[in-house]
């Protein structure tokens, strides 16, 4: 053992190379494990993302090549003559944008206000707290894309035909005949509580069919935040006297407010990224118009910086008020 | 209580307890007759309705549905019938079984679908354990690279993405180098680009990289998944010898299936009814039929009555129950795995 110790020492340069610290191979293991993704986003998706950008500045021709094969396109450079369109030629665009961006900021509270209120509910136990989870999810797997496509060809059948004895399947026939028979905004009249918010609530019990239908995922987040909280407080409340109510707004309220910028974040981006969404049916219905390819490009990173805007501003004044609960 | 119990030694081996019971009004008055005990029913019971209002909410227009799906066009001009049709018949679903060819668009979606989804799920699987237990530098420009994905609405890229796959080839360098004649590496080889629309390599290769639709959501829940995988499990494999990606073949695959089934679902059924990248990358493929285009009325179907309006609008929406009732059954079986896995990816800490 000896022997070989001096040995190294007196061998004057080791040439052998000294395997690689475990930390290290690690960091390389990590950069394998991830090379899918990134191999890919370098490759494809920033050159789509940087074509997007260079496409909402040009006009775009496609060249046919007389000999055959694909020709490719031409691009010519016309600065901000898409922006200037979008923003001041176009009928639609700033009203839809405005428009969609007010049903946003009004939506967002009342899918995250309801995905709380259920999760509520279903954390404590129940009869069929296992069915109605699965019930509740429904609509995540099964009322997507192409379902979601039929149903808004169905709301348009329903507009032109008002005198449909049938419910054609959308759900929002359902919700409207409830709230016309509690006939909510006669309700609130006499509580004095102000025509906006009664207002609000109105459309907000108009349209309980689409927030259930998009709050699936968020119940989810809520219930795993829930679970998460330790018995052992709700237990030494009680001991001390708080009533349910309390517990509420001391206990869980805190605890899951972590969860509620979360969900509020993802409300936005399932929101304004959703093909229901109507600044997105206009893009569309641009794209397909003759020559309005690139100004759909223009118009969508114009909505996207304005949603970016909107996460940015709600991130940082929500996070102010999260509580974070220290884990020592 | 005013008497103690009294004990009193009957045999040897036997005792005899003596005490006087609560009278059976006490104790009903005990259980019965406070507040708490009332609001709790109360609460019960309201948290109960709740619930079942939204779920009900939640299924009706399946109701409703399936319902219209067995009518005939009769039953739509009847201002009687409301849910249970008075002349029934199977006349939707044989049509649309028989003329819009949903036995080739099933099986063409299925192999499209269960492609795809396995390899959004491995390569989720793959990103998000890279994501949550290495450390290297990049690490979090990576995750906001991921978060990148989530954000930008596949509208805004829309064009740009149908263009990439129009004329695909890699390597571009953001078209820096056109004015040499260099387009790319496939171009340098044989002179053109690959047109890969109409095809479903799009779909695959977006697959394999991980950007295909709310990949990112996928890999997030991934990554806080593993985040929750205690590090000594690995650590103990490392000890005993075995390498970074043996380890995660044998051990942390085995663990984190619940959640794959959860991710796998989610892609398979994301995947099956969407419309969206589908008929972007299909563009000019008339031959291969895949579920978007079976919807339409029958030309069987098509005739010439009063309440053809609705009953056209019928006849989508039974496209729309045939298309989902594959998923119905694969969320029947998965739907345990599901929820236990969302719960897990627990996006809490």
């Amino acid at each position: 053992m000896e022997n070989t110790n001096t040995k190294i020492v007196s061998s004057p340069a080791p040439k052998k190379k000294r395997p690689a610290s475990l930390e290290k191979r690690k960091a390389k293991a990590g950069w394998v494990f991830v090379a899918p993704f990134v191999i890919g986003f370098i490759l494809i998706y920033l050159p789509i993302i940087v074509d997007s950008i260079k496409f909402s500045f040009n006009e775009i021709s496609t060249i046919i090549n007389p000999l055959g094969g694909s020709g490719g396109y031409a691009l010519e450079f016309v600065g901000f003559e898409n922006y200037q369109k979008a923003l001041f030629e176009d009928a639609d665009y700033v009203r839809t944008l405005i428009s969609g961006i007010e049903q946003l900021i009004l939506e967002v509270p009342a899918i995250v206000v309801f995905s709380l209120f259920i999760a509520v509910l279903l954390n404590d136990k129940i009869a069929g707290r296992a069915a109605f989870r699965a019930i509740l999810f429904v609509p995540v797997i099964l009322s997507t894309g192409l379902i979601e496509a039929i149903d808004a060809s169905n709301n348009l059948m329903e507009f032109m035909d008002t005198s449909d004895s049938i419910d054609t399947g959308t759900g929002q026939s359902t919700a409207a005949q409830l709230s016309a028979a509690i006939d909510l905004e006669a309700l609130f009249a006499n509580m004095k509580v102000g025509t906006g918010l009664v207002e609000y609530v109105a459309s907000a019990v108009d349209g309980i069919s689409d927030i259930v239908n998009r709050s699936g995922v968020q119940i989810l987040i809520f219930l795993a935040g829930l679970q998460s909280i330790s018995p052992a407080i709700y237990e030494s409340c009680r001991m001390d006297g708080a009533t349910t109510w309390e517990t509420f707004w001391k206990i869980t309220f805190p605890m899951i407010s972590p969860m509620i910028l979360v969900n509020a974040i993802y409300t936005i981006i399932d929101a304004f990224t959703s093909e229901s969404n109507a600044v997105m049916v206009l893009i569309d219905e641009v794209y397909g118009r003759p020559g309005g390819r690139e100004l759909s490009s223009a118009m969508a990173w114009m909505y996207f910086l304005v949603v970016i805007l909107i996460l940015a501003a709600v991130a940082g004044i929500m996070s102010a008020f999260v509580f974070y609960q220290r884990k020592d | 209580m005013n008497s103690q119990p009294t004990i009193k030694k009957e045999t040897k081996n036997k005792i005899r307890v003596e005490f006087e019971r609560t009278p059976l009004k006490e104790r009903l008055k005990a259980k019965f007759g406070n507040l708490a005990f009332y609001t709790d029913i109360v609460w019960y019971l309201f948290r109960f309705i709740i619930l079942l209002g939204v779920s009900y909410i939640v299924l009706y227009p399946f109701f409703t549905k399936i319902a219209a799906s067995f009518m005939s066009p009769d039953d739509f001009i009847d201002v009687t019938v409301m849910l249970i049709p008075k002349y029934p018949s199977f006349d939707q679903y044989k049509y649309i079984f028989l003329e819009n060819e949903y036995v080739s668009a099933f099986f063409n979606t299925l192999f499209l679908s269960l492609s795809t989804a396995l390899l959004q799920t491995f390569v989720s699987c793959l990103v998000g354990y890279g994501l949550s237990k290495f450390k290297f530098k990049g690490n979090s420009l990576v995750m906001a690279a991921v978060i990148l994905t989530m954000v930008v609405p596949h509208g805004t890229v829309y064009l740009s993405m149908f263009m990439e796959f129009r004329y695909f080839d890699v390597f571009k360098l953001f078209g820096l180098l056109e004015p040499l004649g260099y387009t790319g590496i496939i171009d340098a080889i044989s002179g053109n680009s690959l047109q890969l629309t109409g095809t479903f390599w799009p779909m695959i290769i977006i697959s394999i990289t991980g950007l295909a639709f709310k990949n990112g959501l996928y890999i997030f829940m991934m990554r806080q998944f593993f985040k929750g995988v205690p590090d000594e499990l690995e650590e103990s494999a490392y000890i005993d010898g075995s390498g970074v990606f043996r380890t995660f073949l044998q051990i942390i695959i085995p663990l984190s299936i619940p959640m794959m089934i959860t991710i796998f679902l989610f892609a398979f059924s994301w995947q099956w009814t969407d419309n969206f990248y589908t008929e972007m990358f299909m563009q000019g493929n008339n031959s291969t039929v895949l579920m978007p285009n079976i919807v339409g009325v029958p030309s069987s179907l098509n005739i010439d009555h009063a309440g053809m309006q609705l009953y056209t609008s019928a006849i989508n929406n039974t496209c729309g129950i045939m298309i989902i009732l594959p998923l119905v059954v694969l969320y029947l079986f998965c739907q345990k795995f599901l929820v236990q896995g969302i719960e897990r990816s627990g996006i809490v800490g």
